[in-house]
């Protein structure tokens, strides 16, 4: 007890430096106080230099043994994330023009979110069943597991045939990635990534939580506003032999500007020549062109050189499973040995993460790609979503060009492939965007077409014409 | 690790467009993992074909007849949130209806700290990705702590600290002598451990011993904590299913908050709402003021979004519908009730059992212990001549899921566990 008493009194003294007290004088009075072998420096933390920690001592010195004494004084605010972050501002609008480009979430004309007939049919039949709520396994539902290889790849596809896959049900795309990534980090952990710049912005959290290098290889060409094929060919071959290359397999995002078939092809022989993986992310499977195969077109590709490969899926935006966290690792192996393998490892990285994926969207996908009645309804629900998209996209342009009396040429946003069109607009003209006319986007230039209405579309034009030719 | 050069790798690339041409592979170095302890005993128990086996492995809650359960309040909040029109993405922090209920849960319904907005708060993925998300936060905010893990615990918990990469220290928890809490051990450990370490606590139902503290032991692990000013942080996987009541289980939080002090929780609701497969949990932290708190919370929300972006829906609407609504919140709290009491039973039905067999040893253990597991003292050699003699599944630490007993198979199990215990003295 009495030790107890002085290590209170002599606390109290510490407390009473009040809170005008300088960061000097605070180190200074921590320094001539000790407790016993309690050091009330220790409680601070040792900040050297952690970029994610602010100052080592606050002006107010806390009690260590007292109540209300926090580990995490020196904490900043986080920024707000740069995409998931607009919808945020935007909902703190309260204008009547406001207009949510920002996240890739489909919405219909009336501006909508959208739940596929399919879901909903689906759902109502869960609920009949009643199903159970256990544990899935750590690699997810095998029924899922399955059928999203078979999307993928093609059911009658040798890949599939010769179990060469391996599949791990995932947190839709960015789970999938993360585990893929981690996975790369502990087999690989010379290896770097290359990511096309510019690329969907939490790719680069994704390697750099995961820890695993990575480098930009040119993409989006700002004079064309088109693919910089060359540029980024030449990267591709520069990196070192055996790099990740992560490419989009339809409908780039932020860019939508895909690679032709042809260039595809050279692509694959360039990845070929210097013993590069390819590492797909297919988050936009159908919403490309409509098509599920079509979409899936390149994957296919590479698998048909027989490469090994790994491929993340998704399955928000093409049946709007968004919240349900959907998706799947595959990794493509020579063998069936090595298919088992690569499986059980990228289980035990997920069981540390969250033990074992969600339940409820692997099943919502296994029922709707297993039915064949279901799975042609999705596939002209996709169609009709895509097409929305498209009508929009030739509606914008239409309106661009009617508006814009310069002659410039929006002919890009025709091209574009997908969910997003790439305005060209700067940092500080999408901030135009927001602030004059509350379109929210994001600042790489970005719109996401799917939040468009034919209706809106004269707005959004007068707004990107404004903030192109007045703002720099 | 065998550099990019020496991996073993078959040279493809010389006529592209031919086909697979060797089976070589970049995966060569890839080894087969160990099979989950836990989870792997399912699968085990799956593939056997044996028509008198018993699964007492994974920590999910069965019915009498040993069949997986659906809360009724859970049927029920899922007809009302079917034909629910948006799928979108829930904020990175997750359901904030769900987190108020569920923080009320831990807190308090009246908390102080809930009404000064002290607690910064994620839904999680469960248990484990809010143990996760909290091991990532330390490692960037607290880069030299390491973690004190009770000996034994869930054995995920030591996974999880180490892909997060902050060191693991261990400190004594269970005496295998009595079978019970080593609480003069670990409170040497408490004391010796550096002021200021981190301290994994599992609040109630401690998996898997099902050992836990008394009130008065908490008490004064709590005081020895603000003597060395310890982080205490606490893993609630079960609250509801140690006593029955989800106030009293949560009474070694409410021990440490009246003491001031600032703990981190994570919570699950996989058991308790029998959620398992929806992965519907939340990670608090409690700071010193709203700002802190906001802080917090966004940077627990960094630390999510390159992991899974946001956290899944459904259960988390299940689990919102459920507590707002005052007569499904009665209907859980019997429900969970419910489920408590049939393992209390199931616990004393087994002891009985193998009283009447005349065993040697002493089973007191099992109804002092807490929750739906059993430290049963068997061996790592026992456990398997349960597995193959009996095809009785459970893991090999000797801990047996509660939960999967029942009035059809207790009997089976003590005869089993009297045969391989019998001859023995431990």
């Amino acid at each position: 007890m009495e030790g107890k008493d002085m290590a209170s009194s002599a606390m109290l003294s510490i407390a009473s430096a009040g809170p005008s007290a300088s960061a000097a004088n605070c180190k200074a009075s921590l320094r001539k106080t000790k407790i016993g072998s309690f050091d009330v420096r220790y409680m601070l933390g040792k900040a050297k230099g952690n970029p994610f920690l602010k100052s080592q001592c606050s002006g107010r010195v806390t009690m260590a043994v007292a109540v209300n004494v926090s580990r995490f004084e020196g904490i900043a605010m986080a920024p707000p994330d740069p995409i998931l972050g607009v919808s945020e501002a935007f909902k703190a609008d309260t204008n009547d023009m406001k207009l949510n480009l920002g996240v890739g979430a489909y919405r219909t004309e009336e501006l909508q979110p959208y739940v596929l007939n399919v879901v909903k049919k689906v759902e109502k039949l869960m609920l009949e069943r009643g199903e159970y709520k256990e544990y899935l396994p750590i690699e997810g539902l095998a029924a899922f597991n399955k059928v999203t290889a078979e999307l993928l790849f093609g059911a009658d596809n040798g890949v599939i045939k010769q179990g060469r896959v391996a599949t791990v049900q995932g947190l839709s795309g960015t789970g999938s990635l993360r585990v893929a990534a981690a996975f790369i980090e502990r087999y690989f952990p010379t290896a770097k990534v290359l990511i096309s710049s510019p690329t969907w912005g939490n790719h680069k959290n994704i390697f750099n939580d995961a820890r695993v290098p990575w480098s930009e290889y040119r993409y989006y060409d700002p004079k064309t506003v088109g693919l910089d094929f060359d540029g980024m060919i030449s990267d591709i071959k520069a990196a070192p032999d055996g790099s990740f290359i992560l490419l989009h397999g339809c409908a780039h995002n932020p860019t939508g500007i895909d690679p032709t078939p042809e260039q595809w092809e050279k692509i694959a022989d360039v990845i070929q020549e210097k013993n590069h993986i390819p590492f797909f992310d297919v988050a936009y499977q159908g919403f490309a062109s409509g098509s599920l195969d079509e979409d899936a077109s390149s994957v296919r590709l590479f698998a048909a050189r027989g490469l090994e490969l790994l491929v993340a899926q998704s399955y928000s935006k093409n049946l709007g499973l968004y919240a349900e966290r959907i998706g799947a690792i595959n990794v493509v192996c020579s063998s069936s040995d090595a298919a088992a393998r690569v499986k059980s490892q990228l289980k035990r990285i997920a069981r540390p993460m969250y033990s074992n994926p969600p339940v409820h969207g692997a099943r919502i996908v296994a029922n709707v790609v297993g039915d064949p009645a279901l799975f042609n309804e999705w596939k002209e629900e996709m169609e009709i979503m895509a097409g929305r998209i498209k009508n929009v996209r030739q509606k914008l342009f239409d309106s661009l060009s009617a508006k814009d009396k310069s002659g410039k040429d929006w002919s890009f946003i025709l091209k574009q492939i997908g969910m997003f069109s790439f305005t060209g607009l700067n940092k500080a003209q999408s901030e135009n965007m927001s602030n004059k006319w509350h379109v929210y986007m994001t600042k790489d230039g970005r719109i996401s077409l799917a939040g468009l209405s034919l209706a809106k579309c004269d707005y959004l034009a007068d707004g990107i014409i404004d903030s192109f030719y007045n703002v720099s | 690790m065998m550099s990019r050069t020496t991996i073993c790798r078959g040279i493809l690339t010389r006529d592209s467009g031919f086909g697979l041409r060797s089976m070589s592979s970049w995966w060569g170095h890839v080894e087969p993992a160990p099979k989950d302890p836990i989870l792997g005993v399912t699968e085990a128990f799956l593939a056997d074909p044996s028509p008198d086996k018993v699964n007492v492995g994974v920590g999910a809650y069965r019915d009498d007849n040993g069949k997986p359960v659906v809360l009724q309040c859970v049927r029920e909040a899922e007809r009302r949130i079917a034909g629910n029109q948006n799928m979108e993405y829930l904020p990175m922090g997750g359901s904030v209806k769900m987190m108020e209920e569920t923080l009320k849960l831990a807190y308090g319904e009246n908390s102080d700290l809930l009404k000064e907005k002290r607690i910064a708060a994620v839904q999680a993925l469960s248990g484990t990705g809010a143990c996760r998300l909290f091991a990532d936060f330390q490692k960037r905010f607290r880069p030299d702590s390491q973690i004190y893990i009770p000996v034994p615990t869930w054995a995920n918990h030591h996974n999880i600290w180490r892909d997060a990469q902050v060191p693991q220290r261990t400190f004594h928890y269970y005496h295998p002598d009595t079978k019970g809490l080593d609480y003069a051990t670990l409170m040497d450990d408490i004391k010796n451990a550096p002021n200021g370490s981190f301290f994994l606590l599992h609040a109630c139902a401690h998996n898997p011993t099902g050992v836990d503290p008394t009130e008065e032991q908490w008490r004064d692990i709590s005081y020895q904590f603000k003597v060395k000013g310890h982080f205490p942080f606490f893993d609630m996987a079960y609250q509801g299913f140690a006593s029955g009541d989800p106030e009293r289980d949560a009474k070694a939080i409410r021990i440490f908050l009246d003491d001031g002090h600032s703990i981190g929780c994570a919570q699950s609701y996989a058991k308790n709402m029998g959620l398992y497969g929806q992965r519907v949990g939340c990670l608090s932290v409690v700071c010193e003021d709203e700002k802190q708190a906001v802080a917090v919370k966004s940077q627990l929300q960094q630390i999510a979004r390159p992991m899974y972006s946001n956290p899944p829906v459904h259960g988390a609407l299940i689990v919102s519908t459920i507590l707002s609504d005052p007569d499904l919140k009665n209907l859980w709290l019997k429900e969970v009730k419910g489920m408590a009491n049939r393992i209390i039973g199931m616990r004393t039905a087994i002891r009985e059992n193998l009283e009447k067999l005349d065993s040697p040893l002493s089973w007191e253990h099992i109804t002092k212990q807490i929750g739906m597991f059993c430290y049963s003292g068997l061996t790592p050699e026992q456990v398997d001549r349960l597995t193959n003699e009996f095809h009785i599944y459970m893991t090999r630490n000797g801990r047996i899921s509660m939960a999967g007993v029942t009035t059809g198979n207790v009997g089976y199990l003590a005869n089993a566990i009297h045969e391989v215990t019998k001859s023995g003295s431990k």
